[in-house]
């Protein structure tokens, strides 16, 4: 099925080839032929790649190792689903995603505006074309990146998947990254079309602000699921590390925000053209630069699995685009002049722009923390890198000035607000900011953490001025058509998609930043060493560690040490069961220490946790292996003198029998490893954190998604036909008075 | 077999790409880009009226302001609908005289 | 005041705003990051105060446990009679142990080198991933096993 796969993907290569230069000479022509041929060379690409993508998940499926990809990230003792997503552990698996969304995405968009665009989509196609041939090519010419290379002869069996990536989130966490990255190719095609042929004006991004939005959207989820994968299986207790890799996800997450933002007053006031076709272009230098850093190994990052050989075509890449686009935008400035100027700052359009800088700003100081290890090393020639506490100092200001205007946004009129209506607007919802303020100064002990107290009053106020937003609406619906006040806010949402959704999403971004707040000021975390029968309290926790526990994986080789620990609040008891995973760096190769690899691989740990509305305890688990050392390397040794000197021409059937004899023990050696660890408990270390709102993280992550999906959604077509038409007849009707 | 198959997809492609540009080809009808340009102006322009009846309603506008804003919105609009329908009628003529 | 001025003044006050926080970025980042040092380069005295990034070989023998803290010797790679004492508390890395290359990442008191929580990196002696295509030779004893 190999040579299938190759052929598509080289014939993906020459489709992609031949739509970028046929939708060129089109639209230099200006022959609509040649730009029909080139969109169906796209559908045709997409074809393509889906059967490259069939062919490599059903080798994975069927575990055939002759597929090197296959061989070097799955194993027959891989679980299924985990088969089927370890396509996107690998270079050239998340290649061929990246080419695949990319071909699919490019389809829906050209299909979408096969009407539309005269001018701007030949150029658009062509520049999606050449995206494509830079990753089918990256695909078939680079090294190692090939998903169809051959191993001759195949493996018996394979490496399998990192441990870490055993996870559910895992599973689901890159292709959202990836898709979202891919997404944001599409507005910034169509923006460079619209460069080209000078046609500025907002028609651009009326086609494209929904898959601006929803590579947002995927984004948003991928970010959400790398942070709750990082909170359940890493053991350090938290779900953001300002790791470089989770910080290239987060660049373009916040300037897509902005760009969003900014294409509204574009579209309603002719204003920001030279911002917004710069921020779609540093938006998708950022995507490209995220796939370039999770790939590269630059950086020390946690994601960065193993050495990469695209990084510098990649980066290559990224400086084209980035020098070209400048060279475009500053050649076309004449056309991107501003129609109007911002009438006053108490509007809406002020405070966009405002809350424009603050994102870019945020997006600048994150890409400095990020690749400040470069940049040090460029100018002093020592490397030296920046931790969290850097990253907080700055961003948490900045994050609270974000939900300031995040707040203020939404109660705003377009143009200009009356001070008499300001005040009728804002004084409710500051008066609730005040008080809640006044209430947690007086009965919590939130006024200790400045910045999270500052967070919490702000946040009060934008999800007051939310809430009085929606209230309002509803009530002068129904003051029009009557029914209940339930009836009045779904219609209201779903009559104004576009501002109500975005609200929604306000809402859950002001309670996902309440809950980033209150869990890293407030958070108890204590490290404890303990035996069987000994307890420790922490906060209202009393906490036992009542027995050991262990379990062997031979599917997996996986060894697993567990813990049961009997937690009793206020009278209630539940148990926690935190575990840690201990996978055979080396089931392949027994020489390296048949017990002791296991000790030496990957590890994870599953954390015992209770999820509750104010607070989450958490707790993970590090046995102390040291006391097992000596025994380890006398098993070892005593092993490994059973294991068969293999000659040059391959072991002799009596050598296999007495390697099967071998792995018997070595099985047998692991079960009483085990068996010992329960008998005679080892010294734990556990990770006992009380994290104050967590959850609230995760629900204001779904109402931000939930509302963007809302704002996303097209509106029925028969009714927007009606209000136009509706419009048009009164507009008519003046305009024969007129 | 896998050769036949990887022919067959690629012939197939080959075809589907090309037919365009095959005498028998005909072209997508497109709208004219003045038209679509207008289009997404008016939609914007409408959004707009929307926006300040709505923001009237809650109290951001007041009555005499919403009044100078809606009427401004609106002569914006009718140019709009003047020029969607002057260029509307300007293709068609130049379609009638091909 | 005309327009025009003000819009002068709105530009003047956003770049300097920018100016400032362009400097306070590049001023705190050269300050609060840290520095790869070796040990000797570190004991040798010509280092400042601040956090530095230590990496060497855990010296056999040198660790001990106290509850969930921990000290430990690192020694240079080059030149291992060159040591430095660690204090260190939070996770630590599977594969940490004696002789192993490790990265502590923390502040030099009285000679010690005082680690950040959880800020300890021990290199595995083998990757996941990089080693079946450094030594294919394994591949073969497996084959043979699922042959027979």
């Amino acid at each position: 099925m190999a040579g299938l796969g190759l052929a598509c993907l080289i014939a993906a290569l020459c489709a992609f080839g031949y739509a970028a230069v046929a939708a060129f000479h089109g639209a230099r022509t200006g022959d609509r032929r040649w730009v029909d041929s080139s969109r169906r060379s796209i559908y045709a690409a997409a074809g393509l790649l889906s059967v490259c993508v069939v062919v490599v998940e059903s080798a994975f499926a069927r575990s055939d190792f002759s597929f090197e990809l296959v061989a070097l990230h799955s194993s027959t003792t891989t679980p299924t689903l985990y088969k089927l997503t370890a396509l996107w552990g690998s270079q050239a698996g998340s290649l061929l995603l990246w080419a695949f969304v990319l071909s699919v995405a490019a389809s829906a968009v050209l299909f979408a505006t096969r009407h539309k665009h005269r001018e701007v989509a030949p150029y658009a196609t062509a520049v999606l074309g050449a995206l494509g041939v830079f990753f089918a090519g990256l695909m078939l010419f680079a090294d190692g990146a090939n998903p169809f290379a051959q191993l001759d002869p195949a493996p018996a069996e394979g490496n399998g998947l990192n441990p870490l990536l055993r996870h559910p989130a895992m599973a689901i966490h890159p292709p959202m990254l990836y898709a979202g990255y891919v997404l944001f190719s599409i507005p910034f095609a169509f923006a460079i079309g619209a460069l080209i042929t000078r046609r500025l004006d907002a028609s651009w991004i009326r086609s494209t602000r929904r898959f601006a939005l929803l590579a947002w959207i995927f984004l948003s989820i991928g970010i959400m699921l790398g942070a709750r994968w990082s909170y359940s299986e890493l053991g350090w207790g938290g779900y953001w590390g300002w790791d470089a890799v989770e910080n290239a996800s987060l660049m373009p997450w916040l300037t897509g925000i902005a760009f969003l933002h900014s294409i509204m007053v574009q579209e309603r006031r002719g204003m920001l053209k030279v911002w917004n076709v710069s921020l779609i272009v540093g938006t998708f230098a950022l995507c490209l630069l995220g796939t370039f850093l999770v790939r590269s190994g630059i950086l020390e990052s946690i994601h960065a699995f193993g050495e990469s050989t695209v990084g510098t075509p990649l980066l290559v890449l990224v400086a084209l685009v980035l020098i070209g686009s400048t060279a475009l935008i500053v050649s076309r400035l004449d056309d991107l002049r501003s129609e109007r100027r911002i009438e006053s700052l108490a509007s809406r359009e002020a405070v966009f722009l405002v809350n424009n800088l603050l994102l870019v700003g945020l997006a600048l100081v994150i890409w400095w923390g990020t690749f400040f290890p470069l940049i040090s090393e460029a100018v002093t020639g020592t490397r030296s890198s920046l931790a969290a506490p850097w990253f907080a100092d700055y961003t948490t200001p900045l994050a609270i000035l974000l939900v300031l205007f995040t707040g203020i946004g939404p109660l705003l009129a377009w143009r200009r607000i009356s001070p008499g209506a300001a005040l009728r607007i804002f004084s409710g919802p500051l008066a609730f900011a005040v008080a809640v303020g006044v209430v947690l100064a007086v009965f919590t002990d939130a006024a200790g953490e400045p910045w999270a107290f500052a967070m919490f009053c702000i946040a009060a106020f934008a999800l007051a001025g939310l809430a009085q937003e929606f209230a309002r609406g509803a009530a002068s619906l129904r003051a029009l058509n009557g029914g209940s006040y339930v009836v009045a806010l779904g219609r209201l949402v779903g009559r104004n998609r576009r501002r109500y959704g975005g609200y929604i999403v306000h809402t859950g971004i002001a309670i996902l930043f309440i809950a980033v707040a209150a869990s890293s000021s407030f958070q108890t975390s204590r490290d404890v060493r303990m035996m069987p029968g000994e307890s420790v309290e922490v906060e209202d926790y009393r906490i036992t560690y009542a027995e050991p526990s262990a379990d062997i994986d031979p599917e997996e080789q996986k060894l697993t040490f567990a813990a049961r620990l009997d937690v009793e609040r206020d009278g209630k008891r539940f148990s926690l069961s935190p575990s840690r995973n201990y996978y055979s760096s080396n089931a392949r190769d027994p020489s390296a220490g048949p017990i002791r690899s296991f000790f030496e691989g990957e590890a994870t740990s599953e954390v015992g946790r209770r999820e509750g509305a104010k607070e989450d305890l958490w707790t993970a688990m590090q046995p102390d292996l040291e006391p097992l050392e000596p025994l380890i390397a006398a098993v070892d040794k005593r092993l490994l003198r059973r294991l068969p000197e293999v000659g040059p021409g391959g072991p002799t059937p009596e050598q296999i029998e007495q390697m099967r004899e071998f792995a018997t023990a070595q099985g047998d050696a692991i079960e009483r490893l085990a068996a010992l660890y329960v008998a005679n408990p080892l010294p734990v270390t556990f990770r006992i954190n009380v994290n104050p709102f967590v959850i609230w993280l995760w629900v204001g992550g779904l109402v931000a998604v939930a509302g963007a999906l809302i704002a996303a959604w097209p509106a029925p077509a028969a009714r927007r036909r009606r209000v136009s038409d509706v419009y048009a007849a009164r507009l008519a009707k003046e305009l024969g008075r007129a | 077999m896998e050769i036949v198959l990887a022919l067959i997809i690629v012939a197939a492609l080959a075809w589907f790409v090309a037919r365009p540009l095959l005498p028998a080809g005909r072209e997508v009808a497109t709208e004219d880009p003045r038209i679509a340009d207008l289009e997404a102006r008016k939609e914007a322009k409408y959004r707009e009226i929307r926006d300040a009846e709505l923001d009237r309603e809650q109290g951001k506008l007041s009555p005499k302001d919403w009044a100078r804003v809606d009427a401004e919105l609106r002569r914006e609009a009718i140019e709009i609908l003047k020029e969607l329908d002057r260029v509307r009628a300007e293709r068609k003529g130049g379609s009638q005289g091909e | 005041m005309n327009p025009a001025r003000k819009r002068q003044i709105r530009l003047v006050v956003a770049l300097t705003a920018a100016v400032l926080l362009a400097t306070a970025l590049v001023y705190t980042s050269f300050n609060a990051s840290s520095e790869a040092k070796s040990p000797s380069e570190l004991l040798s005295g010509a280092v400042g105060d601040g956090t530095y990034e230590v990496y060497g070989k855990v010296v056999p023998g040198s660790i001990q446990r106290d509850g969930a803290d921990m000290t430990f010797e690192i020694a240079d790679r080059e030149d291992p009679s060159v040591k430095i004492p660690v204090e260190y508390t939070g996770q630590v890395p599977d594969p940490f142990r004696d002789g192993r290359e490790v990265i502590v990442t923390g502040r030099l008191e009285n000679g010690t080198l005082v680690a950040e929580k959880d800020q300890l990196i021990t290199k595995c002696p083998s990757k996941f991933a990089a080693e079946a295509e450094a030594d294919p030779e394994h591949v073969i004893i497996d084959e043979s096993l699922d042959g027979s």
